[in-house]
Formats: structure tokens, sequence, C-alpha cells
């Protein structure tokens, strides 16, 4: 078993706290972006996509 | 300011260190700081033609555009940590005009000061615990390994291997949850995210654990090595750390996204 030491942050990581995380505030423009939920439904589909054709294109 | 909309990135207290000052935020603008009534909204002008509610909803839909915008909000976050203690905003919440911001602070004015006072000094730590890949379970098509001799043989086969992929799960969750709990005694708050799924992270073997823990800054480096000395602890078992991260995880409950017409910010 191992510690993985800091390196880029993985997409999801970041998608696990900008998308779920951090305070909802319905705008006057924004979004029920808390909503979110069906947003990252799609996001499976597309990144699973994404996955199967090429390798992280949005690493680095 | 005529043209162009409000991102938010965060809500914080006044700050007299300078931000870096090639900072960029989405779009490659700068972020700037918009004070009001002893609060700072951190924000960027950015286009109409993106950021508008259908565009955007077009937008979240675009991974590239996603992870572009992703990271700004971040790269902005992640600087404001080093001179304050934000209190993030979810990705791409954005209003009509400065003016539209101060309204928002103002009908929020209590919740954010409890909120920054709360989460002062505090940051974030991910961590999240993967199973080792099993190969048992890596898309391996429900069929005997080999040539079974008998019926009964298939079926028992079949059951040992059911059984041990149960053992493994129980082991994977006793260690998860004692992880969990030893963890959460040396933070002030603890919040647990949703696995992650292993098409979107790419990480092998199954998510058992995706934990966010609230420590003091000044606790981090002890924290730290509490989860590093896990890794004795248990085999079989991989265990990830990131951060420290602003405190995205534990912004409190400011009334939810049902929260329409003009937030109380009343905690529960």
């Amino acid at each position: 078993m191992t510690v993985v030491e800091r390196r880029e942050i993985a997409l999801v990581d970041l998608l696990d706290r900008l998308l779920a995380g951090g305070v909802v505030i319905t705008g006057d423009i924004t979004l029920r972006i808390a909503d979110v939920d069906l947003v990252r439904i799609d996001l499976n589909a597309l990144i699973s996509s994404v996955n199967a054709q090429v390798p992280a294109p949005w690493e680095g | 300011m005529t043209t162009g909309l409000r991102y938010v990135y965060a809500v914080c207290r006044p700050f007299s260190a300078p931000l870096q000052s090639q900072l960029t935020g989405v779009g490659g603008v700068p972020p700037r700081l918009l004070h009001h009534r002893g609060l700072v909204a951190v924000v960027s002008t950015v286009p109409e033609r993106h950021f508008a509610e259908e565009p955007l909803r077009a937008h979240l839909e675009d991974l590239d555009w996603l992870t572009e915008t992703a990271r700004a909000h971040q790269q902005v976050i992640d600087a404001l940590t080093t001179v304050t203690t934000p209190l993030p905003l979810r990705l791409a919440t954005v209003f009509r005009d400065d003016s539209a911001v101060r309204v928002m602070m103002e009908a929020r004015e209590d919740y954010f000061r409890q909120t920054l006072g709360r989460l002062e000094g505090r940051v974030e730590w991910g961590v999240k615990v993967y199973t080792d890949a099993e190969p048992g379970e890596l898309g391996e098509p429900e069929r005997a390994p080999a040539k079974a001799a008998s019926g009964r043989d298939y079926l028992r086969q079949r059951r040992d291997r059911f059984r041990a992929r149960e053992d493994e799960w129980q082991k994977a969750e006793a260690f998860a949850t004692r992880l969990h709990e030893t963890l959460s005694e040396r933070a002030e708050d603890s919040r647990l995210h949703a696995p992650q799924n292993p098409a979107l992270s790419g990480a092998a073997g199954r998510n058992v654990l995706n934990a966010a823990y609230l420590v003091p800054r000044d606790h981090s480096e002890e924290f730290v090595e509490l989860v590093d000395r896990t890794k004795d602890e248990a085999s079989g078992m991989r265990v990830e750390l990131t951060g420290p991260w602003a405190a995205y995880s534990f912004v409190g409950d400011i009334g939810g996204a049902e929260d329409e017409e003009n937030g109380e910010g009343d905690l529960p």
C-alpha cells in the first residue's frame, strides 16, 4: 500500500469539490448548477467515451 | 464595467497581502477584488456569450471547457489560500454586474461572516482508499476460469470466488471505516464524498473511501503524517492524499439549491 504524493490535481478530484462542494448561490444568471448531478451524469458518459478513445487529453 | 458578467470565485475577509501579479482566472483575465461591507468578493469579468445561462449550460458538457474553467477557478482559489482563508463558491457562479454581486453579499452577510469565522485558518485534506485492482473484478465475465469437471465443481469454484471477493470487500470496508474514524478524530469535521467512478478517475481498483477532512493549517503536518502511517496497516489497499484544499467541502448549508429567493443564510 502506498500513499501517493501530491502531483497534478486530477480532474475528478477537482470536480468533487467544484461541482459538489463550494457555496451554492443561485445567482441572477446562474444556473441551478445545483442540478449538478445531472451535469455529472452527462460527464460520466462523456469522460468514459473520451477515455475509451484517447488517453486523458486534459492532463497537463 | 458595462459589458460582461461577473464570475465569482470566492468570498473572503479583507486581506492585505497582494495576490500573485500574474494570476489569471477564468478566461485568462486577472481576478479583482470587490469590497462590500467588510467582505470581499473575488470576481472576474467574463463574456456574456460564454457565461450567460444557455451557453454556460452547453459549455459544461464540453470536457475541455470544463477542465480549463475548473483549473482556472482552482488556480484563483489556490492563490487566495496563500493569503487568506477563502470561502469558495461553486464552479460557475455568475452575476449580471457588480451591483448584483453586492446584493448577493448583503443578502448572505450573516452566513458569510459565520462561515468565514468557522473556517479561518483551516484547510481541507482529501483521503481516498482503493482496493488494489482485482483481476476478478475487472471485466472478467462470469464464467468458470478453467473447465470445471462437473456442475458441482463449477458451482463450488464460483462460490469460492464469490466468497474471496466478499472477504476482500469486507476487509476493505473495515479498513476504510477504521481509517475514517481515526482521521475524523484528528479533524474538526469530515465529509464523505461519493466514491469515484473508475471510468472518471482512471484509477485502478475500487474506491471504497472518498473523504474530506477539515484540519487547522497548523495541524496539517501531523495529519499528513498520520495518513502516511496508514501505509503499514493494511495490505491490498491504496491510500491517496490530496490537498491542502480550500474548504470546499465544509461551506455549510446555506439553504442549498432550493434557496431561491433570498438566502437568509441561517445555518440549521
